[in-house]
C-alpha cells in the first residue's frame, strides 16, 4: 500500500506461556481511524506497548512511514509523530494542567540543555500548549494543579499531551475508560474533529464510540487477529459474534450485535 | 514578595548570617564564627543534594563523598606544593564531576532502592580508598596547612573574609539552583521525578537530563569540600563516611526537599540543635543530678534529636519549609 503509514508484520510477543501478540499483521493507511476491539486479555494494550517501544516484540517488523522502527527507543518514535495515551492516567499530577501541555510541547522544541531562561515563561511553549488545551475543551483549567482535574478532564488532558507532540500517528488506549456517558461524548466530539487530520488506532471498549468513530475495526482474540474490516461488515461478522459471546463480557457482544 | 511567615524566616536567617561576623567582631566569639562558617558550607553542599533529590527524585546516599573528593583535591594539591586556588578549585570541581558522571551513568540505570544503593556501594568504595591513601594520611586524614592562595585577589586566612566568600556561594549556589529547576532543563528532570515513564512517551530521552543534574549536583558539592577542607585546615576519609551522606538527606528532608531555602534551614536547624541539645540537656540534668552524671546525661542529646526529626517526616511533609508555607493557610 503506498499510502501506508504504518505497517505491522508478523508482530509477536510471549509473556511466559502466553501469546500475547500471535503474528499480528495489520497496515494502517494515512487518514484512517483504526479500531482495535477484542475481550480483556486479548493483548490490545501489548499491542500499543509494542508500537511505542515499550515493550520489545520477540519477531516480527514495524515500519514506520516506510522506516524499520521495531528496535527504535520510545522517545525516537515520539520525534517520529507517533504519540500515545494511557490507559490508566498517567500524568504529571504535581504540575499545573498547562505545564503538562507544555513539557510534551517543548518535547519537541529542540534539545532542552537549555538551563537559564525560565521556561514557565516562555510564549514559544507557554502558546502552542495554551492551544492545545483549548482544542480538547481543558482552556479554563489551565492553571488548576493536575492532580485536582476530575477523571473525565485528566482523559481529556491525556489527549491534550499526545497532541502537543504534534504527531502524525495517535495511539489512544482506551481513552473513554471509567467514563460517564457525558464524558463520553464529548471525548466522541473530541475524536471526530481529530479524525482524518490525524492517523487514529483507537483501542475502546465502548462499542457505540467504536462503531461512530472507525473507518475500519481490527478484532483481537488471543494474540490473533480474527477479522479486519469496515464496521458493518464487523458488525455482520459470525465469527466475531461468537468470539464475544463466548467471552464473560456479554454486554459487548450485544453491543457488536445491536450497536 | 509578599510577607509570609516563610519569607520572614528566611529574610531573618539571611540577615543573621550576614551579621554573624559583626556579633563576632564585637564580642570575641569566635567558635561562632566557626560554626556557622562551617554551616554555610554544609549549606552549600545540601543545597547541591537537593538539586537532584528533591527536585530530581534521585535519591542519592553517597553525597558526601564529593565533599571528600573536594577537600582531598585541595589538600592533595597543597600537600604537593600547589597551594593556588586558581588550581585547586577547579581541581576540585572538575574531579567530582567526574566522579559524578561515573557514579551518576552507572546508577542511573538503575531504580529505587537500587539506585540508592548503587550510590552507597560507591560511596564506600572511595571512603576506603581513601582509607588506603598512605601517602596522604590513610585514615587519620591530611592537614591543610595553608588555606587556598588566591594571589592579591582575595585573602582566605582572614576569618571574616573566607566566611563572607562562603555566605557569597551559597546564596550563589541557591540562585543558580533556582534558576536552573525553572528552566528547561529543570523542568525536564522534574518531569521525569514526577513521571518518567510518561516523559519518555513524549519524546524526552530523560537519561541523559538526569545524569547531567547528577553531574552538576556533584560539582557543587565537590567546591563545598574544597570550601571546607579550608574551613577546618584537615581532610580525611571520615567526611566520606555514609553517616554525613546521611547528614546531608536530613538536612534537605528536615529543611524541606524541592525548596530553594529548605537546605539552608535544615542545615541550619540540624547543626544548631547538635551544638544546643548537649548543652541544653546538661543544664536541665544538672538540677536534678551531679554534674558529671549531668554530662554523661547530654552525652545522649541524640535521643532527642532522633525523635525530633521524626515528628517533622511524619507530620511536615514539606520539612520546616513546608510548615511555614502552610502556616500562612492558617
Amino acid at each position: 500500500m503506498a499510502d501506508a503509514l504504518i505497517e505491522i508484520d508478523r508482530l509477536t510477543k510471549h509473556f511466559g506461556g502466553v501469546v500475547a501478540s500471535d503474528g499480528i499483521t495489520l497496515t494502517i493507511p494515512q487518514g484512517e481511524l483504526h479500531a482495535i476491539i477484542g475481550p480483556n486479555g486479548a493483548g490490545k494494550s501489548t499491542l500499543i506497548g509494542q508500537l511505542t517501544g515499550e515493550i520489545a516484540p520477540d519477531s516480527g517488523l514495524i515500519r514506520f512511514e516506510g522506516r524499520d522502527i521495531t528496535t527504535l527507543p520510545v522517545y525516537r518514535r515520539s520525534a517520529l509523530g507517533l504519540a500515545r495515551s494511557f490507559q490508566i492516567t498517567s500524568l504529571f499530577l504535581d504540575f499545573t494542567t498547562l505545564d503538562n501541555v507544555a513539557l510534551a510541547v517543548q518535547a519537541h522544541a529542540g534539545h532542552s540543555f537549555r538551563f537559564w531562561r525560565n521556561a514557565r515563561t516562555d510564549a514559544a511553549l507557554r502558546e502552542p500548549a495554551r492551544a492545545v488545551l483549548a482544542q480538547v475543551g481543558l482552556a479554563q483549567r489551565a492553571d488548576e494543579l493536575c492532580a485536582n482535574l476530575s477523571h473525565g478532564e485528566h482523559r481529556q488532558l491525556e489527549i491534550a499531551m499526545a497532541l502537543a507532540t504534534r504527531p502524525r500517528m495517535l495511539l489512544l488506549d482506551e481513552p473513554m475508560a471509567g467514563m460517564g456517558p457525558d464524558e463520553s461524548a464529548r471525548m466522541v466530539q473530541t475524536l471526530k474533529a481529530l479524525k482524518s487530520r490525524l492517523t487514529i488506532l483507537l483501542i475502546e471498549h465502548d462499542m457505540e464510540a467504536v462503531f461512530a468513530l472507525a473507518d475500519r475495526i481490527t478484532v483481537l482474540v488471543y494474540g490473533r487477529v480474527i477479522a479486519c474490516d469496515v464496521p458493518a461488515a464487523i458488525r455482520a461478522n459470525a465469527e466475531v459474534r461468537k468470539a464475544y459471546l463466548g467471552a464473560p463480557d456479554e454486554q459487548a457482544g450485544e453491543q457488536v450485535a445491536h450497536g | 514578595m509578599t510577607l509570609t511567615p516563610r519569607s520572614l524566616v528566611v529574610a531573618g536567617l539571611l540577615v543573621f548570617l550576614a551579621l554573624v561576623p559583626a556579633y563576632v567582631a564585637a564580642t570575641g566569639n569566635a567558635f561562632l564564627m566557626t560554626l556557622f562558617t562551617r554551616i554555610i558550607i554544609l549549606a552549600i553542599a545540601a543545597t547541591s543534594l537537593n538539586l537532584i533529590l528533591g527536585y530530581g527524585g534521585m535519591v542519592s546516599f553517597g553525597h558526601a563523598v564529593y565533599l571528600g573528593v573536594g577537600g582531598y583535591a585541595v589538600g592533595i594539591l597543597a600537600y604537593e606544593g600547589v597551594a593556588s586556588g586558581f588550581a585547586q578549585w577547579p581541581v576540585a570541581i572538575g574531579v567530582s564531576a567526574l566522579l559524578a558522571l561515573i557514579v551518576g551513568a552507572l546508577s542511573l540505570r538503575a531504580r529505587g532502592v537500587y539506585f540508592i544503593m548503587i550510590t552507597l556501594a560507591f560511596a564506600q568504595l572511595v571512603y576506603y580508598f581513601g582509607v588506603g591513601l598512605d601517602r596522604y594520611g590513610a585514615d587519620d586524614g591530611l592537614t591543610v596547612y595553608r588555606r587556598s592562595q588566591f594571589g592579591e585577589l582575595i585573602n582566605l586566612s582572614n576569618r571574616t573574609v573566607f566566611y563572607y566568600l562562603c555566605l557569597l556561594l551559597l546564596i550563589g549556589t541557591i540562585y543558580l539552583v533556582w534558576r536552573l529547576i525553572n528552566s528547561r532543563f529543570g523542568l525536564v528532570v522534574q518531569g521525569a521525578r514526577s513521571n518518567d515513564r510518561r516523559m519518555r512517551a513524549i519524546g524526552f530521552p530523560t537519561y541523559r537530563y538526569r545524569l547531567t543534574c547528577f553531574v552538576v549536583a556533584g560539582a557543587i558539592c565537590g567546591l563545598a569540600g574544597a570550601l571546607l577542607a579550608n574551613h577546618t585546615g584537615f581532610i580525611s576519609p571520615a567526611t566520606m563516611h555514609w553517616t554525613r551522606s546521611g547528614d546531608l538527606i536530613v538536612m534537605v528532608v528536615l529543611g524541606g526537599m524541592a525548596s530553594s531555602f529548605g537546605p539552608l534551614i535544615g542545615a541550619v536547624t540540624l547543626l544548631v540543635l547538635e551544638e544546643l541539645l548537649p548543652v541544653l540537656i546538661r543544664l536541665l540534668a544538672s538540677g536534678f543530678v551531679e554534674p558529671q552524671v549531668a554530662v554523661k546525661v547530654s552525652e545522649y542529646w541524640q535521643i532527642v534529636l532522633g525523635p525530633l526529626f521524626l515528628l517533622v517526616v511524619l507530620f511536615a511533609r514539606g520539612g520546616i519549609n513546608g510548615l511555614l508555607e502552610g502556616m500562612r493557610r492558617g
